[in-house]
């Protein structure tokens, strides 16, 4: 094996753990390296060893017996490796018509490949989905863009050009019980931003999760003074920076 | 030119004064109030004067957000003289009622509780061409205290109409036990519009609201309406297009600041509107739009929206003061009541005690009521004698269904339902229960009109008004038609418990819930229209006023009443007399391939099943009347289970219909019949060949 495919090689199985663990971990909770190697059906031990790099690399923080967690670097990467699984997926499904049984699998040999440029074109094509075929909820891209029209609007800039978010964004039904942050981007079309707007979810607005129900119900936030309750379907469309507790609302 | 649609004239009422301004709280208030009822008192006899009545024809509208106590203000002020009307083509409701107060003859409107003029729903689109086309002499816009932000996001939208506004600052209890005290003054101040503080739900204010509006409308209290005024980037293109379209002259009811800033929102109503008088406005919009996007890079509709709360802030945070308060005991019900495990139960509790109440009340109600009907007379259908007699005897039991039917299953179900949506616990039940109904395709609020479907299909279907839009009311109805009621109930009972065992009447309510989940789901992908995300306002726990839910349930019973009872009576009668002159057995054997070849009844289950149609009931009432007690003779065990099957799926009964042809109109209607029977016979076709070989 040449030095370069073997980079290539590790790079992939990188991305491969850091995917796992971000669909395992709820919210940013600790994973357990048991439930790893059951689901990649890679030996303990392997994957121990794995963990401990991935430590090193800065991705995860790592402790023998309480298992791993995702650093914010070690987030960001696995979101957006998520996102073009995901992505990957809706787009075997909707255009290819792929039997649902090959998505997954194709769709892992694809996402490591599938460029930045191309990831922003394959979601525009796609509408700005926002699950995946199995119901799992696509994370939102990193560009700098408040709306999807927004990215569709600048389509002749490229990503160098645009640039990237610092901050790592979430879906508001991701965020715990007590979590807020600023509103920074609505995935969708103008006529759920509107009805969202009207009711005072605007762009940069603080907003506070206080319950989100459970089985995966609605979520309950307090936003510009009232509390409003959101349903999953919108609540996977609002995505947040997450502030600290010194901002009341 | 739009009108409201009237159904009836209406007298008029007197306004109390003593009821509404209460309490007193010492004496100079007291000393006050008397001078105010002598006044009141000599208004009132000046009005009697045949000078006076040129006064009349005064109109006010109710407008703001949803929950803000609009109906609790309507209801104070207007008493019992209501009318409700539609608004043409819509299914939205307006409430009117008649105030007379200090010599004027006032119409007041309830408009449907919204938070935008954009017209996202029909209930935004109605209220706003109310506003513009029946231009009401005054708007009272009606605030919750507690949620001023919010509120004041509407309010500035209501400025930009430019109609004459009062404001009535409601809940000023909610906000107190919220810790948050409003300054009406300043508030007062940042709008440049006069402002009254209210607590509706105890009269109180209601009085000073009345006479401040009677100030405006005899313009002895003088005020111009001021547009609130944006940021200047945005301000400035506001302006420069209402200039450009003040130049034009359009024809549009609205005014032009108002038609430009929704031109820049780019709403698609008024810009199609515009686009039909003048395409260069609408391109000079267009251009403005672009340059606000460019500014901020975001759409210019979020541009303004966004703005428009940073207002609303300011102008609530300049007004208001938030004290630290220790959790109230509302927050800690709130919490009790979505926890992950108590609110389930809480839920459940809700859910349940409200199909208790429904059987308990109302077949303990139902019960006394047949025999004191029947003490008069038999409510057996009857089958042979002369015309006259099985005419009287099918519209008495016409009365007689419509009566059992109204007085123990709909009143006690109004009520109670009208106690819980006033409390705010239905928003909570629904928020927990959210995400089990969406299995079947519907929110979590359309629980609770399917658990009524349970005690009686015709409040349940009337029921689905707190479900947003159409395509939920619909998707709800249909699927209550499948909710087995305590009518369906008694022929389960009576034919399957009695003749073959308990056992196999459970299994049918088995059957029944799968039915539901599946018709559910297969509508869910049938009925066009988009499905809205459930976005709604947590309101407050408040407690509920009965005297406020007793007005509710008696407005709601009497649209009933009138609509259930003719039909009822005449339809009974009808199909009896068709019946004893021999018209219903060739239909029967007509419908023999069906019932006896497909379903392995006998053919007089075809008219049995005709006859249920009207009453559920009287599936069980006709065999009875055909062929006495003993049904066992006529019947297998297998027939008695796949009759009471079909009779529960096969068509919702005619008051059922007849409601949901008021709701939805005949193509709805029918399609839903037809879904039911399909449904039915499908079912029972199938049961029958699965269960026959066992017996």
């Amino acid at each position: 094996m040449s030095p370069n495919l073997r980079d290539k090689k590790i790079s992939e199985n990188i991305e491969e753990y850091l995917e796992t663990i971000y669909r395992l971990s709820n919210n940013g909770e600790r994973v357990k390296t048991t439930r790893i190697s059951k689901t990649l059906n890679i030996a303990p031990g392997s994957v121990t060893q794995m963990l401990k790099r991935l430590d090193k690399m800065g991705f995860v923080e790592y402790s023998q017996y309480k298992g791993v967690k995702l650093t914010d670097s070690g987030f960001k990467k696995a979101k957006s490796i998520t996102r073009k699984h995901r992505l990957l997926e809706r787009f075997l499904h909707d255009i290819l018509k792929l039997k649902n049984n090959l998505l997954h699998d194709q769709a892992c040999e694809m996402e490591h490949s599938l460029s930045d440029e191309a990831e922003r074109a394959l979601c525009q094509v796609l509408e700005h989905p926002d699950k995946c075929p199995d119901d799992y909820t696509i994370p939102a891209c990193d560009l700098p863009f408040t709306s999807c029209e927004e990215c569709m609007n600048r389509n002749e800039e490229g990503i160098d050009q645009v640039g990237k978010r610092s901050e790592n964004l979430l879906p508001i039904m991701e965020l715990k019980d007590k979590q807020q942050g600023k509103v920074s981007f609505i995935r969708g079309d103008y006529k759920i931003i509107r009805r969202l707007m009207d009711m005072g979810i605007t762009i940069g607005a603080k907003i506070k999760v206080i319950k989100v129900a459970p089985l995966s119900g609605p979520v309950e936030v307090a936003i510009r003074g009232s509390k409003l309750i959101i349903g999953q379907d919108i609540a996977c469309n609002v995505f947040v920076e997450l502030t600290g507790d010194e901002n009341r609302l | 030119m739009m009108k409201l649609r009237k159904n009836k004239i209406n007298t008029r009422s007197s306004f109390n004064s003593d009821e509404i301004s209460k309490p007193v709280k010492n004496e100079e208030t007291k000393k006050k109030h008397h001078r105010r009822r002598k006044r009141l008192r000599h208004r009132l006899d000046s009005f009697r004067k045949p000078e006076d009545l040129n006064k009349s024809d005064i109109t006010i509208a109710l407008a703001g957000n949803a929950n803000v106590g609009k109906s609790v203000i309507f209801n104070e002020l207007t008493g019992s003289n209501q009318i409700i009307g539609n608004w043409p083509g819509k299914t939205v409701e307006i409430a009117e009622g008649k105030l007379h107060f200090e010599g004027h003859d006032i119409s007041i409107i309830d408009l449907p509780g919204i938070y935008s003029f954009y017209t996202y729903s029909m209930e935004e689109s109605v209220s706003r061409e109310y506003i513009a086309f029946e231009k009401p002499d005054l708007v009272i816009n009606v605030i919750d205290a507690s949620v001023l932000e919010r509120n004041l996001f509407f309010t500035i939208q209501l400025l930009e109409m430019k109609v004459p506004i009062l404001i009535c600052i409601n809940q000023m209890d909610i906000a107190k036990q919220k810790g948050i005290i409003v300054d009406i003054e300043k508030l007062e101040k940042a709008l440049r519009v006069p402002v009254i503080p209210t607590v509706a739900i105890r009269g109180e204010g209601l009085h000073e609201l009345m006479e401040k509006a009677v100030d405006i409308l005899d313009e002895t209290y003088n005020y111009q309406i001021n547009p609130i005024e944006y940021g200047a980037e945005i301000e400035k293109r506001i302006k420069s297009l209402t200039q450009f379209i003040n130049s034009k002259e359009l024809k549009i009811e609205y005014p032009s600041r108002w038609v430009a800033i929704k031109l820049l929102e780019n709403d698609p109503e008024i810009r199609k509107r515009v686009e039909a008088e003048s395409r260069e406005v609408v391109g000079r919009a267009y251009l403005l739009a672009e340059e606000i996007e460019k500014i901020h890079e975001e759409p210019s509709f979020a541009v303004i929206a966004s703005e428009r709360y940073a207002i609303a802030n300011r102008i609530s945070q300049g007004a208001q003061i938030q004290q630290k308060l220790k959790t109230s005991f509302s927050e800690k019900l709130d919490r009790l009541v979505t926890h992950r495990v108590w609110g389930y139960i809480i839920s459940a509790m809700v859910v349940g005690g409200l199909l208790l109440w429904t059987f308990i009340v109302g077949d303990f109600l139902s019960g006394i009521l047949s025999e004191v009907f029947s003490f008069f007379q038999p409510v057996d259908p009857q089958v042979s004698g002369s015309i006259i007699s099985i005419l009287w005897n099918g519209a008495f039991g016409g009365l007689v269904a419509g009566v059992t039917l109204i007085i123990p299953f709909v009143i006690p179900f109004y009520l109670m339902l009208s106690l819980i949506e006033n409390s705010g616990i239905l928003t909570r039940v629904a928020f927990m229960m959210d995400s089990a109904m969406h299995r079947i395709g519907l929110h979590g609020k359309a629980l609770i009109p399917l658990v009524l479907g349970y005690g009686c299909n015709v409040p349940a279907i009337e029921s689905t008004r707190i479900l947003e839009n159409r395509r939920e009311r619909l998707l709800a109805a249909f699927v209550i038609t499948f909710a087995p009621c305590s009518a369906r109930t008694i022929v389960i009972m009576g034919l399957v418990a009695l003749y073959v065992n308990i056992w196999w009447a459970i299994a049918l309510y088995v059957i029944d819930i799968v039915v539901i989940l599946i018709a559910g789901r297969i509508a869910y992908q049938v009925i066009p229209g988009e499905t809205t995300g459930l976005i709604m306002e947590m309101h407050s726990f408040k407690i509920p006023s009965l005297k406020i839910a007793l007005k509710q349930t008696w407005k709601r019973t009497k649209s009933l009443i009138y609509l259930v009872f003719p039909i009822y009576i005449i339809a009974s009668a009808l199909i009896q007399a068709l019946y004893a002159f021999g018209f219903l057995t060739p239909i029967a054997n007509l419908l023999a391939p069906i019932t006896v070849f497909w379903l392995g009844l006998p053919v007089f289950a075809g008219v049995v099943l005709i006859f249920g149609a009207v009453r559920k009931e009287y599936t069980l009432l006709m065999l009875v009347a055909l062929f006495g007690t003993n049904l066992a003779a006529v019947l297998t065990p297998v027939q008695f289970i796949i009759l009471a099957l079909v009779s529960m799926l096969f068509i919702p009964c005619l008051s059922t219909m007849t409601i949901m042809l008021r709701d939805f109109g005949w193509k709805a209607t029918s399609t839903i019949a037809l879904a039911n029977i399909v449904t039915a016979m499908l079912v029972g076709g199938i049961v029958f060949r699965i269960i026959n070989p066992f017996f």
